[in-house]
């Protein structure tokens, strides 16, 4: 089994136990989709597109109160080692629906009834955690497509690779590690919309990665700020302007 | 009037704290507000107003709209709005009362293809917009080129108390009829409408950077050779 963490506590790409790989934000790529967004996380390159609200079909889905959302995950089949069958998966369809669920309450569905959002994730180049990816590109072009949403959605994993507890788990440590546990987190609102975790820790390691993936997810946040604020207000920070 | 404060925001973002009135694009949890789309918020001593810098046209009472015929049926026109559902023009409003599908041909008004302004004649998100074209300027647009900008847009490009069209109209020495759907009729010459045109697509493209009636007035004055 190969050594995933070095004796100065380095993992395989260098990182320390608490870092995030290294991260691009771009909003607002495609031109033809109501919002967009692309994410380059580590060896992730992940193109998330909305559409929408429009129209719903086929009709008898239409819910006359709220919209529906639509989500589909996709790996292109150039993204993987060996070529990957372009037909949709049993895990593509399960990431569908978890993206589409960790994003939903984000969302004030009520304002769009009898409506549907189409949320396309196309995973272009993929590494260990591309559904963490997929959601924190997928909020952002939710929010470039101006639908009300109550928060952005950040998400990144957390997980036991060689007994250490790290953050943002890569493709090797997903598989040769022992615990991955990814987690979305609403920031402002404090409330988490996706959590999963295959593997064991005890309960104290949990808690420690729990809080670790937490506070991975308020440091993407502020990347994702970073992004929406330099595409709409051409400026990096945050700003107030007085007067007039 | 007391002082104005403008923040830039995005969903999720805590704008004010207090108690405030809350017109649009606002979340109010408590005494807390919060943004829902990304936009300028003005928050002045009692109300907080988000204007939202992206987003499709959302239907609202009495609002004019320029729409495409796209299908008709026996009672009237569906209409292309660029919004989530097809408006409905029912063929009483254009013919009168008396309307008989029996008696009447819909295609002697108006055919497909055909462009229209109109006004929002009812809407209540559970069902789709009706559409009247009866009031003064509305109606089957005849003649004229049109432009598509982001519905969002259309506040900046009517401007304050509408500065900032009437800018354009004497710049270019162009007509223009302003669907709040985010689509222009142009009525003019080449000359004017290229000018019209090129003024437009500078709003659109700077809608949130000051000083932007200044600019208009810039490139209009110095003609549409440059474009």
């Amino acid at each position: 089994m190969t050594k995933l963490i070095d004796s100065a506590g380095l993992r395989l790409d260098g990182r320390k136990l608490n870092e995030l790989r290294p991260i691009k934000i771009d909003v607002g790529i495609l031109k033809n989709a109501d919002g967009s967004a692309y994410i380059e996380m580590g060896k992730n390159k992940i193109i998330a597109a909305v559409y929408g609200p429009k129209e719903v079909h086929p009709r008898h889905l239409v819910r006359p109160d709220r919209a529906i959302v639509k989500c589909r995950y996709h790996m292109a089949s150039f993204s993987t080692d060996t070529r990957k069958n372009p037909a949709p998966s049993r895990r593509e369809t399960e990431i569908s629906k978890i993206i589409r669920q960790s994003l939903e309450p984000a969302l004030i569905l009520e304002d769009y009834p009898r409506t549907a959002i189409h949320i396309w994730v196309e995973v272009l180049q993929s590494d260990g955690g591309s559904r963490c990816a997929g959601v924190t590109a997928a909020s952002l072009a939710l929010a470039d497509a101006g639908i009300n949403m109550r928060d952005i959605v950040a998400s990144c994993a957390a997980g036991k690779v060689d007994g250490k507890i790290v953050l943002d788990l890569d493709n090797i440590e997903d598989m040769e590690g022992e615990t991955d546990m990814p987690v979305a987190l609403m920031p402002n609102i404090g409330q988490v919309t996706l959590f999963q975790m295959d593997g064991i820790m005890s309960p104290a390691e949990f808690k420690e990665a729990f809080e670790l993936a937490l506070s991975g997810c308020r440091e993407l946040y502020q990347l994702q700020k970073q992004a929406l604020f330099k595409k709409y207000f051409g400026t990096d920070k945050p700003q107030v302007r007085e007067g007039e | 009037m007391s002082e104005i404060k403008r923040k830039y925001v995005i969903p999720g973002e805590l704008i004010a704290q207090g108690s405030y009135g809350i017109r649009g694009n606002m979340l109010k949890v408590g005494d807390k507000i919060y943004a829902t789309r990304i936009g300028m918020a003005e928050v002045s001593s009692d109300t907080i107003k988000l204007i939202s810098l992206n987003g499709s046209y959302m239907p609202r009472l009495d609002d004019i709209v320029v729409g495409k015929v796209v299908n008709f049926n026996a009672f009237g026109w569906q209409v292309d709005i660029e919004s989530w559902f097809p408006a409905f023009l029912p063929a009483a409003n254009v013919m009168g009362r008396d309307y008989s599908s029996a008696r009447d041909s819909l295609a002697s008004q108006l055919v497909i293809g055909d462009q229209l302004l109109a006004a929002i004649a009812a809407y209540d998100r559970t069902r789709d917009p009706l559409l009247s074209i009866s009031g003064p300027g509305l109606g089957k647009i005849a003649e004229g080129d049109t432009i598509k900008v982001s519905a969002s847009k259309v506040p900046r490009i009517i401007g304050k108390k509408g500065a900032m069209i009437n800018a354009i109209e004497s710049g270019s020495g162009c007509r223009l009829s302003i669907g709040q759907n985010g689509i222009i009729v142009m009525i003019g010459n080449r000359d004017s409408v290229s000018k019209a045109t090129s003024a437009i697509k500078l709003i659109e493209a700077e809608a949130h950077s000051p000083g932007l009636t200044q600019k208009v007035q810039d490139i209009l004055s110095s003609g549409a050779r440059s474009s």
